[in-house]
Formats: structure tokens, C-alpha cells, sequence
């Protein structure tokens, strides 16, 4: 009698299990269409990129203009904003890294990688801060912050939501967010035009 | 509590409907005749007026959805058409809009008040936890509603909250993206976020029937937090609660006709009568004043994934409340140490909301972490350690007991 019971368990057990299986595997595949249509459509990926003309950007200028959504800071920097930059050392970034889609992966965060040679007066970045994505105000002369606190620098970005504070090349240097503002990907088509996205 | 019903059915349709689906019996059972303590005071009319809310907010928003279109060009406008084109559209707005005011306030004292008279103890579990659980999907219900006009403070109120899923390590970015339908928030956030907000009040519905269930299966707590020991310490729910509880969302509804009539505007942000403009964030921002407290502990931690943890932490500790909690006594009223450190908490959760409000700069920085740090003390270490330490006061024998005792002695005439 035992081997009967022994026998028929392990064929139910078999049906059982294959059926589940088949059960779970069905529900997954149909659960992923479901899922998957939150995500960003065909629409929404087209618009892919965006040509922006640098010639009427002043020195000391800075626009902000729409790419796939997102502001991007476009900023003619000043002779003493990129040497600011240049200045500080590595060791005291909060963010090593240059998260600069113009440089290569895990570069380190100097001023020449978030910018394209011989082009370093031009800074381009997301505006789009790294804590919570906030716009952070830069280039306002009634705003003046201090980037570090005790120093008497100024110039940077400021996030007005949660309080932190970008340098001269949008990297981190004081407040809750985690990295350097984004340098998206983009080229020079001409010696004042750019293209940002592929 | 819920032994056989008394129904009986007196016609012989009754009779016939009642052997097919026994639903009178079910409403007298639960609505009319169920055995309540007498001594229940008006802290505990909160949850009638919470049931009160959630029926204005599904009326007035199934009736703002008829006029209501959600997409980017066209939402802003169609709030300002309801406003000024729809005929009551704007009495229907500002019910909804300040609706969800009162519906919060009046959460946050159903909430303390069964913090007070320890209402998640033993063997109320499960009403507790679904209780933070339709809690949690108000706040979400609410945020998505916030979105929908499509103002700056929608915007970007939006942006942040959606972004604080980006301190997910690995998979954030992709969740965001995911949650966006695109790389910010845009065209199909707002589709979504509308679908979504119609979609939940019918499911906190089914969490306040289930949460009506988990309470009537032990009956109502009271405010001596002792058990119901005979008939003698009951009354039928109607007519003596429905009539209590009715004065009660009457006062309340004076509260809610004042903001709506005097000051519809007050709670709100006038920043979000300006379109969203994704290019600039607006100098101050801030979320409605019910989720200040938990922005001022997210904006105490000086990181991003730690203040994110911090946030959503402090409303998940109140799932396991009812094991933090080691006194065997329920009721505040019979715990003098307890008491005083309820009462703090109270204020350390005001505190928290008015630092919320405040830029996050200076000593209000320092503030906010001093308090984010005693939130989750009182719940990790205080609430702990008096349930050990404290002496409690005698309880009373019964509820009728107490009731009788707290009576003034009639003076006989003469």
C-alpha cells in the first residue's frame, strides 16, 4: 500500500508542479505588456535630439533650453569662472566622478572633462538637479552663494528646493545631492553650434 | 460581537429576501443594533467623519472628472473652465480640493487618537495596520489629485516626489523613467496620475470595508481601554452613535463650510495658479501642509537615499507600532508617563510640519533633525522602555463602572 500512495503522490506532485509552472510562467508573460506600457513610447523616444546655436551667447550669458522634456544649461563661462573650476583639487568633490557623456565612463570629475577641448568656455549640463530634480538658479546677480560655506567664492548653481550647491563646472559641492550634474551627450557641428542628443 | 442576528424579518417579502440574501439582516447587525461601549467620546466620531469625506471627495471628483481634461496643453485651462464656465464648477472644485484638507485633518486625529488610547493593541492588529495602509494610499491618492491642475507647484510637487524613487540604488533611474512614460514628467505622467487618482478611492473604499470588518470582529475599543464585560457596558450603534456621530460631522462640516466659503484658497499655494513651466522650479517649494512633517525628515538627512529612507521609514514604523508598544494597559488615560510622552509627540509632529514649510537652511536644518531624531526615538526607544518602566494607574472593573463613577452623586431635591 505504501509504494501505491508513494507512486500516485509523485505523479500528482509532477502534474501539480507542471501545471503551476505553466501557470506562473503564462501570468508573467502576460503581466509584461501591462508593465511595459509605462514606459517611455516611440513618440516620446523620437524626440531624440536638438541643434542650439552658441553665436549670440555673450560671456558671463546662460540659456536654458528644452531637450526630451528636461531643461539643459547652456553657459558662456567667464576667464575667471573656468579658472575657479579648474582650481579646486579632486579630493575635495564630493562627486569624483565626471558624469559627462562627453568624456569616457568613471573619468575623473576636472573641469576639462566636463567640457569638450577647446571649447571649455562652453558648459553644457542637464538642469536638472541630482538630489529631487529641481532647476538650480545660476547666473543671478542679486543671488550671490558662497559654493563652500566659509569661502568668499562665488558663481555656481544653486538649487532653491533642497539646498545644494553646484560649482562653476555644475559639480557638487555642498547639499543632499548625490552627483555632478549631468553633461549630456552632444558635439560640435560647427565651431558655435552644437547638437545635443545622438 | 458578531454572534446570530436578532433580525427578523416582519413581511413575508422580507422573509423572501432575507432567505436568498440575508443583507437587512447584515445592516441591522453592523449599522443599527451593534453592541458599542457607552462611554465612547467624541475622539472617536473621527471615523463616521472620515467615512463622511470619503463620500464628498468621490461625489465631487466623479462630478470634476465630467469637466476635467488631462493633458499637458489643455488641464490647467480646464480647471480654470471649471472655475469659471461650469456651472458650480467652482463650489465643486473648492469642495474637493479643500474636501481633501478636511480629510487629512480628520485622519491625523483618528490616527493620534488611537495612539492616545492605544487602540493597536491586542487584538486590534490588523485594523491598525490596515488603517495606515489606506493611510498611505490617501497620501498617494492625494499627491496624484495635487498633479492634475497642472500648475508649477503640480509640476514640480510632482518632479520631486516621483524623483525621491531615484534614490533606489541600481534600478532607480529605471523606475523613475518607468513611472514618467518618459525622461520627465510630461504628457503621459499626467494621463497616468489621472487614471490612478480615480482608481484609488475605490480602493480605499474596500480598505474601509475591510477595516470596518477588522473592527467589527472585537467591537470598538473605548476610552478605559478595558474589554466589554456584559451588556451592562454597551449600547445599540443606532440611534445613540449615528446621533453622536452625527452632531460630530455636523461641527466638522462647519469647519470644512468655513475654509470652503471664507477661505478656499488659504491651505493651497498661489504659485499653482501659474501654468507648470518644466524650465524653472519655483523659488519656494513646498507640498500641502498634510505632508510637511515627513518633508522636513526627508530634508533633515544630508543624503539622498537616506533622507528618502528616513521618510517613507517614519510612516512604515506605524505597521509595527502595535509591537513597539510593551505596556499591557491600552488606555493613556491610566498611564502617567505614557500621557506626557504622547503629548510631546503631538507637538514634535507639529513641529516637524512647521519646519516642513520652512526653507531648508540655518537653525531650521538643525531643528528638523533634532525633532526626525526624537520621531523615531519615541518610537524605537521611548514607547519601548515606559511600557516596561511605568507604574500604570488601577484600571476601573467595567466600563458601566467607570461610567457611574466619573457621575456626579445626585443631590436629592429638598
Amino acid at each position: 500500500m505504501s509504494t501505491a500512495v508513494h507512486a500516485d503522490v509523485n505523479r500528482r506532485d509532477f502534474l501539480f508542479i507542471a501545471t503551476g509552472a505553466a501557470a506562473a510562467v503564462g501570468a508573467a508573460l502576460t503581466a509584461w505588456p501591462f508593465i511595459n506600457q509605462m514606459n517611455p513610447d516611440a513618440s516620446v523616444l523620437a524626440m531624440a535630439s536638438i541643434e542650439v546655436d552658441l553665436a549670440p551667447l555673450a560671456e558671463g550669458q546662460e540659456i536654458t533650453i528644452k531637450w526630451r522634456g528636461n531643461p539643459v544649461i547652456v553657459r558662456h563661462r567667464t576667464l575667471k569662472e573656468i579658472e575657479a573650476a579648474k582650481a579646486v583639487p579632486m579630493a575635495e568633490l564630493k562627486d569624483p566622478v565626471a558624469r559627462s557623456e562627453v568624456a569616457n565612463d568613471g573619468d575623473p570629475a576636472t573641469d576639462e572633462n566636463r567640457t569638450v577641448k577647446g571649447h571649455e568656455q562652453f558648459l553644457i549640463m542637464m538642469g536638472v538637479c541630482t538630489h529631487l530634480g529641481c532647476v538650480p538658479q545660476g547666473d543671478n546677480p542679486a543671488k550671490e552663494f558662497a559654493v563652500v560655506e566659509g569661502s568668499t567664492k562665488t558663481g555656481g548653481w544653486f538649487c532653491p528646493c533642497h539646498g545644494s550647491h553646484y560649482d562653476t563646472a555644475g559639480r557638487i559641492r555642498k547639499g543632499p545631492a548625490p552627483e555632478n550634474l549631468l553633461v549630456p551627450e552632444y558635439k560640435y557641428l560647427s565651431d558655435t553650434k552644437i547638437q545635443i542628443g545622438a | 460581537m458578531s454572534g446570530p442576528s436578532n433580525y427578523q424579518p416582519k413581511s413575508a417579502l422580507g422573509r423572501w429576501v432575507h432567505e436568498r440574501l440575508p443583507i437587512v439582516a447584515f445592516a441591522q447587525d453592523h449599522l443599527m443594533s451593534f453592541p458599542t461601549p457607552k462611554n465612547l467620546n467624541y475622539w472617536y466620531a473621527f471615523g463616521g467623519i472620515l467615512a463622511v469625506m470619503l463620500v464628498v471627495q468621490l461625489i465631487t471628483g466623479i462630478v470634476l472628472a465630467m469637466h476635467y481634461t488631462a493633458h499637458v496643453d489643455m488641464a490647467f485651462s480646464s480647471v480654470e473652465h471649471i472655475m469659471r464656465d461650469v456651472n458650480y464648477g467652482w463650489l465643486l472644485r473648492y469642495m474637493h480640493a479643500n474636501g481633501a484638507s478636511m480629510f487629512f485633518i480628520a485622519v491625523y486625529i483618528h490616527m493620534f487618537k488611537g495612539m492616545y488610547y492605544g487602540s493597536y493593541k491586542a487584538p486590534r492588529e490588523i485594523l491598525w495596520m490596515i488603517g495606515v495602509l489606506i493611510y498611505l494610499i490617501m497620501m498617494a491618492t492625494a499627491f496624484m489629485g495635487y498633479v492634475l491642475p497642472w500648475g508649477q507647484m503640480s509640476f514640480w510637487g510632482a518632479k520631486v516626489i516621483t524623483n525621491l524613487f531615484s534614490a533606489i540604488p541600481f534600478f532607480g533611474e529605471a523606475i523613475t523613467t518607468w513611472l514618467w512614460g518618459g525622461f520627465s514628467v510630461d504628457n503621459p505622467t499626467i494621463n497616468r496620475f489621472y487614471a490612478l487618482h480615480y482608481l484609488l478611492p475605490f480602493v480605499l473604499a474596500g480598505l474601509v470595508g475591510l477595516h470596518i470588518w477588522a473592527l467589527h470582529v472585537p467591537g470598538n475599543g473605548n476610552p478605559t481601554g478595558i474589554n466589554v464585560k456584559s451588556s451592562q457596558d454597551t449600547v445599540p450603534f443606532h440611534p445613540y452613535y449615528t446621533m453622536k456621530d452625527a452632531f460630530a460631522i455636523v461641527v466638522f462640516m462647519l469647519l470644512f463650510a468655513a475654509f470652503l466659503f471664507f477661505a478656499p484658497n488659504y491651505l493651497g499655494h498661489a504659485v499653482n495658479y501659474l501654468p507648470a513651466n518644466p524650465l524653472v522650479t519655483p523659488a519656494h517649494i513646498v507640498p500641502e501642509w498634510y505632508y510637511l512633517p515627513f518633508y522636513a525628515i526627508l530634508r533633515a538627512i544630508p543624503d539622498k537615499l537616506g533622507g528618502v529612507v528616513a521618510m517613507f521609514g517614519s510612516i512604515l514604523i506605524l505597521f509595527v507600532l502595535p509591537w513597539l508598544d510593551t505596556s499591557r494597559v491600552r488606555s493613556g488615560t491610566y498611564r502617567p508617563i505614557f500621557k506626557q510622552f504622547f503629548w510631546i509627540f503631538v507637538l514634535v509632529c507639529i513641529g516637524l510640519g512647521y519646519l516642513g514649510s520652512k526653507p531648508a537652511e540655518g537653525l531650521y536644518v538643525v531643528f528638523s533633525r533634532i525633532l526626525t531624531a526624537y520621531y523615531f526615538l519615541h518610537f524605537i526607544v521611548i514607547l519601548p522602555l515606559i511600557g516596561l518602566l511605568e507604574t500604570p494607574k488601577p484600571l476601573p472593573s467595567s466600563i458601566s463602572d467607570d461610567v457611574l463613577a466619573k457621575k456626579k452623586p445626585m443631590v436629592p431635591a429638598e
